[in-house]
């Protein structure tokens, strides 16, 4: 298993080898210790060394150099290196050290250079502990290619048992942690164990610079091989207080490719068994008090996902909407909202935005990323600044007037405001072009036929109310028996009546000879003369009760008397107010 | 609804004491209220489907119009006329802007351009979700100017309330309902306000108008045909009466003209607005017209005796060439074998043509008969109160009641061949019901406030009278001031004056004889209010349980109150757009056709659309074939993939299975070999051990049930209710190359030819046995 590849990987090497053994040693830097740790347990390769140089040379060294096989070199996500300070047991990560690419002269060229500078040269004897640490992406490789649901997923992982150093190494070894299952075969050189899950290779002693031992370890990885192709984050900064963090993933499983059939039934039976290289879900750990969480893709909500939050972090549990086997893909998009006080800090007049840079998803490969930060309109002053390795938290500069954020508010204040206040012009104002055109007359007309309506209408609810006196006073007779006083309230209410009915004169023969008013003209008419009967049914009705009150008629006899007058007054009022009522129509 | 018109009445009263014109715009801006009430309402009882699910586009074909309108905004309109869909009818293909009703697509398309025009950034599909509830609020505001229209403002806000929340109108426009007829019964109760505006005003304003509402109604749905044939049928009714005037004249002739113009501007209608039959009631009675109006204008200048020559000799001559026009019409017409009418209009016609002659039309659920307990879950108590509706209509008759009335005639004869077509009945109804409830709560109110003022007007002698004949209510000591109140309540009154333009005085007397005694009325009332509240509780019962289900996902309540969510639709989909090629073609029952396209971009054979019979029957042979004759059918249309529905094991009665005879019979109207008896075992259709062999061999039963024995061991179909026929089984052409998690959805991929055997090859071709099965094949396969 795996020679196939091993042997083709070897011969690449051996030529390598050959180009490097015929480079020149550098400086004369010595290493006096490497201890790599290798962690495979997840989809990525995570390295762990730590160095000890010593300056055997005559002059002091301000940087050491850190050489990978460019065929790692492109899969390298992460690269720090530590400075150690003190000894023993008190030993204690310290200052982080400035990595960069570099480019030294006369090297052979399948591999990559990267220099740490050293706060303070080394002098002549001195020595130095470093803790390095890189991470590789894609370094897995599954083996062989192509597996079917119930096959279990190989990978291979390549290496070089021996430091590839440019400096000699006096004293070294190499520790790679496997996952807790079968290890199908693994390069067996001088001073190898394997301890259950852990391969160990060396202590070697005493290699010149350059050395190189390939080894192939060919194993069982079941693990979520969880890649996003392409990743879009999106924060959107609103200054009412909410941080919006959208972001598209497209998802593909990075392992062996499945090939044949795939079975719903072996699935959901033996999910362990015919489905063991498949995965399910994926985990995002977001900032805590993050609020709003959503999940959905192009054609609506995932409604599998699951969220517990703490003081800590929001986690939250997203499956996609299938299984992903090898090379299956899948997108989806997920969304929350954060505080705005937790990430917008303000210094100096200036705000900052502090946000991390990749993906909240635990164990995700994120192949190319697209960071997009929207600040709020009217933000000024941009700068950022990245302390670029990646998986870092990044900052974004920006000035930020408090008041522009109500600038979109005042804006819909006054669109609505103008809106209003034209409809008020609307309304007012005289559109009217041609002041002595034919409808215009017509119109002023009108509204002068309108008013005299109006006056009729207001005259008779006068009317109307002087009736009512009138009723008020029969009512007083039946309380007190005040037949003169009645008598006294009837004058007055005619008076009143009679003056008022001569207000009404005048207006209806304005109305009669304006031809506009033709047809409101028989309605009105008819209008005044029912008031007029009304008002003198209702003086007969009131001279009938207090004739029969004078003559001490009983309640039933006076009834009797006026019954059928009161039908009509009723049916007068009833017809009036319909009229009046069908006037305003109009 | 008794709400809006109490609440018109309500404050009202105090202000109507202190000054008329003041209640007047007290009315008004009360109306306002009312009115934008009712469209928040009818708005928000369609976002049941948000809230309990999601922002998402429903069923079938809304995905399709989802599709065509996020085409529109990304590469605008003319590209859109010019669209010719690669993905779907394969190898066909659709001419899309050619043979879709574009108002829908385009009113959406608008909103949006409009909407992020001013930077509100909403997605396409947020805009069609909401698409459908906006324009119920403004079908319910036209429904208000037509009721208006015809029996005043009361019976009009009634009638807005009503068709706010009724119940068929909610089922195809709740909030991702995404169809034609969410912005189709807008416009067809638009049209109908225009029409009725026109014929009251005379205004040739809004005649044009009504041409142009005309227009986008024919935009927005193949109904059109209804007002393009209901229209007519009044103007006929209303000659036929004598009711003929200059009135119905402009708003007859104009939209027949310009809305016939207008309508060939469609693509989709085109010279169908001339040719076919749907249309020719139209020009018929434009002619009708135009020989009355001749008449009457002849009869204008001519003396009553030079008349009646001239009518002998108009009529003599006119017979005859009516009778030579008839007959070159019926020619024409005959020569057609639809007779000039498509499938559709056929069924509506003879209800039975369908099932007879199209079994496609007839395999769509929503194109069956609806049952009575239907009529009773779409409108509720509306049917109960249009008949009164109607006799409302009767008294008394105008113009525009007459229209009415004729609208719920047609609309209950439609909606009794199809369910699809309750929608066309729901706005007459709720009209119908409107008047009638308006009427009711007048009369009743009416006769409360009679009686008050009876009690009032004689307080002079209250004392004394206690003994009195009259109805005298027990409290009498405010009621001076509560008759006053209760005077402007009879606002409502003044609808019938306005619209009866000489207000009859003798029907007034009549009025007060139609009063009701008082215990009678306020029970009445109360019993309307109760009518009305058992209506509001079953639309809202409705709204949320019953039409809210996006149909796409499913829930199920499990024992612990939990929620479980099927959402194998959207699983299957997704799986097929992110893990197939991008030209692939599926294979599905047309059902499916419009959500593969949509949401999993694939190329189908066939789709919702069902333009093409041979082509559906052709995936319905592959379906009912066996495994051998399907896969060279398919294999022949570059099918790659062969998605099914099945249900069985969570009990989803709608898949494909139980379609499956609708397959056959239309496989089998198309292609003879296929035959429906031989699917059925003694005329029953069954999938069990008794189930002939040609059922259980057909394609269908095989990628339905493959491996489906394993789950439980019995194989038990949980929608049949039965153990499967057979249970184990392999399959030879065929691979499962996706399940979705509860079953629901199947997709399987064609195996690829087997490699060709020389040695073989040469022994099959000699062999007599293989080269007759050819030719069996040969006879099978439409394809080969």
């Amino acid at each position: 298993m795996g020679l196939g590849l091993g042997v083709m990987r070897t011969i690449e090497f051996l030529l390598l080898i050959i180009a490097i053994l015929s480079a020149p040693v550098l400086s004369d830097l010595i290493l006096s210790k490497v201890e790599r740790r290798i962690d495979l347990t997840s989809q990525i390769a995570r390295i762990a060394s730590t160095i000890k140089a010593e300056n055997d040379g005559s002059s002091s060294v301000s940087e050491i150099l850190l050489s990978i096989p460019e065929v790692q070199a492109k899969n390298l996500a992460y690269l720090t290196a530590k400075l150690v300070e003190g000894k023993g047991k008190a030993k204690t990560s310290g200052v982080a050290l400035a990595v960069e690419p570099a480019n030294p002269k006369g090297m052979p060229p399948a591999l990559s250079f990267y220099t740490m500078i050293l706060p303070k040269p080394l002098a002549n004897g001195d020595s130095v502990t470093l803790d390095v640490l890189a991470a590789f992406t894609h370094s897995l490789r599954p083996f062989p290619e192509k597996i079917t649901q119930a096959d279990i997923q190989l990978v291979v992982f390549q290496d070089t048992a021996h430091y590839l150093s440019p400096y000699p190494v006096k004293v070294q070894s190499l520790t790679l942690k496997l996952p807790d299952a079968r290890i199908e075969s693994y390069t067996k050189l001088e001073n190898t164990k394997g301890l259950g899950s852990e391969i160990k290779y060396g202590p070697y002693e005493n290699l010149p610079p350059f050395s190189y031992s390939p080894v192939a370890i060919h194993f069982e990885a079941n693990q979520a091989f969880a890649v996003a192709r392409e990743l879009v984050r999106e924060i959107e900064i609103s200054h009412w207080g909410n941080v919006q963090v959208t972001e598209h993933y497209d998802i593909v499983h990075g392992g062996a490719m499945s090939k044949g059939e795939f079975s719903r039934l072996d699935y959901q039976s033996k999910p362990q068994i015919r489905g063991a290289s498949a995965f399910k879900h994926l985990v995002a750990k977001l900032p805590p008090r993050a609020h709003s969480i959503y999940y959905r893709d192009a054609i609506g909500n995932i409604s599998t996902s699951h969220v517990r939050g703490d003081s800590k972090k929001t986690e939250i549990l997203i499956e996609p909407r299938y299984p992903l086997f090898g090379g299956w893909k899948t997108a989806f998009t997920i969304g929350y909202g954060l505080p705005l006080q937790d990430f917008v800090f303000e210094s100096e007049g200036k705000r900052f935005l502090n946000f991390s840079f990749g993906s909240p998803m635990h164990d995700l490969v994120t192949d190319s990323i697209t960071l997009k930060v929207v600040l709020p309109e009217g933000s000024k002053y941009l700068s950022v600044s990245t302390p670029f390795v990646v998986q870092q938290e990044e900052e974004v500069y920006y000035q930020f007037n408090a008041l522009a954020m109500l600038m979109e508010p005042f804006m819909l204040i006054t669109g609505i405001f103008f809106l209003f206040v034209t409809c008020i012009i609307y309304v007012h104002v005289d559109l009217s072009i041609s002041k002595s055109s034919a409808s215009y007359l017509a119109k002023l007309q009108w509204d002068d036929v309108r008013a005299t309506v109006q006056q009729i209408q207001n005259t008779v609810n006068q009317c109307l109310s002087t009736h009512e006196k009138l009723e008020a006073s029969l009512r007083d007779l039946s309380r007190t028996g005040d037949v003169q006083a009645c008598k006294a309230a009837r004058k007055a209410t005619d008076g009143l009546l009679k003056e008022l009915s001569k207000e009404l004169k005048p207006l209806i023969s304005f109305l009669q000879s304006s031809p506009p008013a033709a047809h409101i003209l028989p309605k009105v008419e008819e209008l005044v003369a029912k008031e007029r009967e009304l008002q003198e049914r209702l003086m007969a009705k009131h001279s009938t009760i207090v004739d029969s009150y004078e003559k001490k008629l009983g309640g039933r006899e006076t009834e009797n008397r006026v019954a059928s007058v009161q039908q009509k007054i009723v049916a007068l009022r009833q017809d009036i107010e319909d009229l009046m009522e069908y006037i305003d129509e109009i | 609804m008794a709400s809006p018109e109490s609440a018109v009445n309500g404050p009202t009263m105090t202000a109507g004491a202190a000054s008329k014109s003041l209640r007047n715009a007290f009315g008004g801006v009360i109306a306002f209220i009312i009115l934008v009430l009712i469209g928040v309402l009818a708005f928000s009882i369609r976002l049941f489907s948000v809230i309990k699910y999601e922002s998402v586009i429903h069923e079938f074909d809304p995905y399709f119009n989802y599709r065509v309108t996020q085409f529109l905004s990304k590469n605008g309109i003319y590209d859109f006329w010019n669209w010719f869909d690669d993905r779907t009818w394969y190898p066909l293909g659709r001419v899309i802007g050619g043979t879709v009703y574009p108002g829908l697509t385009l009113t959406a398309g608008t909103i949006w351009k409009v909407v992020n025009s001013l930077n509100i950034p909403l997605s396409v599909e947020t805009v069609c979700v909401f698409t459908a509830p906006i324009f119920s609020a403004f079908a319910s505001w036209a429904a208000y100017l037509l009721t208006k229209e015809v029996k005043g403002p009361g019976a009009g806000l009634t009638a807005a309330a009503l068709l706010a929340m009724v119940p068929s109108y909610i089922s195809r426009s709740v909030a991702g309902s995404y169809d034609n007829e969410a912005v189709a019964i807008f416009a067809l109760v638009f049209t109908f306000y225009l029409y009725i505006k026109t014929l009251n005003t005379g205004s040739l304003f809004y005649a044009t108008l009504n041409a142009l509402a005309y227009f986008y109604m024919v935009c927005s749905w193949g109904g059109y045909t209804f007002i393009i044939n209901l229209i007519p049928m009044h103007v006929l009714l209303c000659i036929v009466t004598g009711r003929y005037s200059s009135r119905l004249y402009i708003a007859y002739a104009p939209l027949v003209v310009l809305g016939t113009l207008l309508a060939s501007l469609v693509p989709v209608v085109g010279f169908n607005a001339v040719l076919t039959s749907e249309h020719f009631a139209s020009f018929l009675v434009f002619i009708i017209i135009h020989v009355v109006a001749l008449a009457y204008y002849i009869k204008g200048i001519l003396s009553p005796k030079m008349f009646k020559v001239a009518v002998t000799l108009v009529v003599s001559v006119g017979l005859a060439v009516c009778c030579a026009v008839i007959a070159i019409l019926i020619a024409v017409v005959a020569s057609s074998p639809t007779k000039g009418w498509s499938g559709r209009s056929l069924t509506l016609l003879d209800p039975t043509y369908a099932s007879k002659y199209i079994p496609i039309i007839a395999s769509v659920s929503e194109h069956q008969p609806p049952t009575w307990p239907s009529y009773f879950m779409d409108i509720n108590v509306l049917a109960f109160l249009v008949p009164a509706g109607i006799i409302a209509c009767f008294m008394p008759l105008t113009d525009s009641s007459s229209f009415v009335i004729l609208y719920i005639v047609t609309s209950v004869y439609f909606s009794g061949v199809m369910v699809r077509l309750m929608l066309v009945l729901a706005p007459a109804a709720c009209i119908l019901s409107g008047i009638a409830l308006s009427e009711a709560f007048n009369v009743l109110t009416r006769s409360i406030k009679f009686q008050l003022p009876g009690i009032a007007g004689n307080p002079s002698i209250a004392s004394e009278e206690n003994g009195s004949s009259t109805v005298v209510a027990p409290n009498d000591i405010p009621k001076t001031e509560e008759a006053a109140k209760e005077k402007p309540a009879k606002k409502n009154r003044k609808k019938e004056k306005e619209n009866v333009e000489k207000k009859p005085t003798p029907s007034k007397t009549e009025k007060r004889l139609l009063v009701l005694p008082l215990e009678a009325s306020v029970i009445a009332v109360l019993l309307l209010v109760l009518l009305g509240a058992f209506y509001v509780v079953h639309c809202v019962w409705a709204a949320a349980e019953a039409y809210s289900a996006p149909s796409i996902v499913l829930t199920s309540h499990s024992n612990d109150g939990g929620l479980h969510v099927f959402d194998d639709f959207r699983e299957a989909y997704s799986w097929l757009s992110h893990n197939t090629d991008v030209d692939d073609k599926v294979a599905s029952w047309w059902d499916y056709g419009y959500q593969t396209t949509a949401m999993a971009n694939r190329t189908v054979l066939v789709d919702n659309n069902t333009w093409n019979n041979t082509h559906i029957a052709t995936v319905g042979t592959a379906m009912s074939s066996p495994e051998k004759q399907a896969w060279e059918i398919f294999h022949s249309l570059d099918v790659k993939y062969v998605l099914v529905v099945f249900g069985g094991v969570v009990g989803y009665p709608s898949d494909d299975i139980n379609k499956f005879l609708w397959m056959v019979r239309i496989g089998g109207g198309v292609f003879p070999h296929i035959k429906e008896p031989d699917y059925l075992r003694d005329g029953q259709y069954r999938i069990d051990a008794q189930a002939t062999p040609t059922m259980l061999n057909c394609l269908m039963y095989k990628l339905s049930y493959f491996r489906f024995v394993e789950t439980d061991g019995k194989g038990f179909d949980r929608v049949r209710r039965t153990e499967i026929g057979k249970k184990h089984f392999k399959l030879t052409h065929f691979e499962e190359v996706f399940t979705t998690h509860h079953w629901m959805v199947r997709i399987y991929k064609l195996k690829p030819q087997r490699n060709r055997i020389r040695g073989k090859t040469k022994k099959s071709k000699s062999s007599r046995s293989v080269s007759s099965k050819r030719d069996v094949r040969g006879k099978r396969n439409p394809w080969h």
